[in-house]
């Protein structure tokens, strides 16, 4: 125990600790940017990143995993900000966190097999879309300047890359051209304009809400979304962060991490959030393996909001629109389009009926659940499919029933018979099927009764163990005066 | 005993260069082939994302791999597999420079000036810092 939590914090010591720098400064524009999204001051998010991060360092499943203020959070968020202000926001960051406590204590992550490969990747794009469109009121049809700027960012922060790693390019942007808007007076709205944004500090106390049962209905609604798209962006990245570095990590430890964060977030002042893709790839790129990545990662966010204080509102709206933009098109899942081709219809339809909901809704969590629904009607449709063969073994009609008789194959099998044609015997073999439920028991009975009426004798064989001790419990067929209208 | 390094990605020019490979290993005493994958860091979201689970992604894998075992196989040329993470120049040339192989044999995928620039060629990088001889097989 002491040995692996000594191993988890310093058994990287240089490399965590410049891999935690690394993502601070990759963090700063992130949060300002989403904070912007949620409609909240970019205080709130780079409190809520420096917390988060500190946190989860302790709490977290996953070492070396990066969780901060996110954009799918924050785009579940901005509805409730717009509509009750900042305090019931922060109420909801406490409570998906309680929520999320205890999904992890439920042990959800084991649910995650449930989730179809499908919706994820309808999650990661509608999460992109979504980004993107929130950053269209902020540059199209402003001023030409406004176009120039979000142009060079685009630039900066992929150019740059290929001839210099050390600092990540989305802050040498915003350095850069913070200064040249300043330096150079020129006309642009800054992060200081954004009207709807409250200019009130964090509260370091509990949220300024009434304590009743409208204000929970209030933000029920949202804290349950928040906690399930904070648990899948985080689950995911997990797997990332896993494959990546190739050790195992704990999920639901992981579920529960991000709960304790959330609450303590939500007391901090700031907003909910969750694992970063982004972010924690470039701490697993930039070497940081341990939680001391993560925890240097918050700490050093800490100083830096300290140094660059006010001059967060002097940020150009376009410098970090151009950025956002780099977020939406590092998030989207090119390869979708290959999918679409290739992938089996279902599960096209399933990841675009994903993206199309969220998109519609701007609810992340209700895309994700339509997916989910949807899928498993398909799956229960491509399982239903039972196919009955007839064959005559010398005078004796015989059927071989394929497939799996449950609830929803019960009507095709029972409609495979004619029940007027046959006269002596008949014989149902039962060897390459499976008997799943009370339904299915009763449409044998009823099979069998039909035919019974009319004077034939059935026959059952080849029904495997697990069937046959359900038909013996459950049915009645073998018993002369039962009816079928028993089930 | 001598042993060769083959670093593969399941494209056509790297199995090219295991064809390349096994010729030479054929010339090579007692020769030994250590073959080697690199799951690149820049494909880690999208190959989870599109994989069911882990054991998926592995044998999706190891699945990229198999026409290359199968050359080796058949040849009866003896091999190891390394599965390794990370940017695949680097991880190769980390591997080739701590292994010390008698040779190093890589695929080009024959990028353009521009591509080379935007995507950064690995077997440029890895000619450049392997210290062993290498053979790059267009």
């Amino acid at each position: 125990m002491v040995e692996r939590m000594k191993r988890e914090w310093f058994g990287n010591v240089r490399a965590d600790i410049l891999s935690g720098i690394v993502v601070a400064l990759a963090l700063i524009p992130e949060a300002i940017a989403f904070s912007i999204i949620a409609g909240v001051d970019p205080m709130v998010g780079l409190y809520a990143s420096f917390c988060i991060a500190v946190i989860i360092a302790f709490v977290g499943g996953r070492p070396g995993m990066i969780s901060a203020a996110t954009g799918a959070m924050a785009l579940v968020l901005a509805p409730l900000v717009r509509d009750y202000g900042l305090q019931y926001m922060l109420a909801a960051t406490v409570l998906t966190g309680v929520i999320q406590i205890i999904f992890g204590m439920c042990k959800i992550a084991n649910l995650m097999k449930f989730i179809p490969r499908a919706v994820m990747i309808g999650f990661v794009n509608a999460l992109a879309i979504l980004i993107f469109m929130a950053q269209v009121p902020h540059f199209i049809g402003i001023s030409g300047l406004t176009y120039v700027f979000v142009g060079i960012t685009l630039l900066i922060v992929y150019v740059v890359p290929r001839f210099f790693k050390a600092i990540p390019a989305p802050l040498i942007a915003i350095l850069a051209l913070t200064a040249a808007a300043i330096f150079g007076g020129l006309d642009l709205r800054t992060v200081g304009d954004m009207g709807n944004i409250s200019q009130t500090l964090p509260s370091f106390l509990l949220p300024d809400v009434p304590f009743n049962l409208d204000t929970l209905k209030i933000i029920f609604p949202f804290s349950v979304a928040l906690a399930i798209v904070g648990l899948l962006e985080s689950l995911l990245t997990s797997s990332i962060v896993d494959d990546m570095t190739d050790t195992p990590s704990e999920k639901n430890r992981e579920a529960r991490g991000q709960g304790i964060a959330n609450v303590a977030t939500g007391f901090f002042g700031g907003m909910a959030g969750c694992a970063m893709i982004g972010q924690s790839v470039i701490n697993v790129k930039s070497g940081g393996r341990g939680r001391l990545s993560t925890f240097v990662a918050g700490m050093f966010l800490m100083f830096l909001i300290v140094v660059l204080g006010d001059l967060v509102v002097q940020i150009p709206m376009p410098v970090l629109v151009g950025i956002m933009i780099m977020v939406s098109i590092g998030t989207f899942d090119w390869s979708s389009f290959t999918y679409l081709r290739k992938a089996p219809r279902g599960d096209a339809l399933v990841m675009l009926t994903t993206v199309i909901i969220v998109v519609m809704t701007h609810d992340l969590s209700k895309g994700v659940i339509a997916g989910v629904l949807l899928s498993a009607v398909f799956f229960v449709a491509k399982i239903s499919k039972i196919k009955v063969q007839k064959s005559t073994e010398g005078t004796v009609p015989i059927y071989r029933v394929e497939g799996q008789l449950f609830f929803a194959s019960t009507k095709s099998f029972v409609d495979t018979f004619d029940f007027a044609a046959e006269k002596e015997e008949i014989i149902i073999d039962f060897s390459n099927a499976h008997i799943w439920d009370d339904s299915a028991v009763g449409a044998i009975d009823k099979v069998v009764m039909k035919y019974q009426d009319n004077e034939t004798r059935v026959t059952i064989k080849g029904l495997n163990p697990s069937s046959k001790k359900l038909v013996d419990r459950l049915g009645v067929h073998h018993d002369p005066k039962a009816k079928a209208a028993a089930h | 005993m001598s042993n060769i390094l083959l670093a593969v990605d399941g494209s056509d020019n790297s199995y090219r260069a295991a064809e390349e490979c096994i010729r030479y290993a054929a010339c090579m005493e007692a020769s030994r082939v250590q073959l080697i994958y690199v799951a690149d860091f820049a494909k880690a979201k999208n190959e989870v994302l599109h994989a069911g689970g882990r054991d998926q992604l592995e044998a999706a894998r190891r699945k990229r791999l198999a026409p290359v075992e199968a050359l080796l196989q058949e040849k009866q040329i003896p091999y190891e597999v390394h599965i390794l993470h990370g940017d695949p120049a680097p991880v190769i040339v980390e591997f080739a420079n701590e292994l010390k192989p008698d040779l190093v044999v890589v695929g080009s995928r024959g990028l353009n000036s521009l591509q080379e620039m935007v995507l950064g060629s690995v077997s440029h990088k890895v000619v450049k810092r392997v210290q062993a001889p290498v053979l790059v097989v267009k």
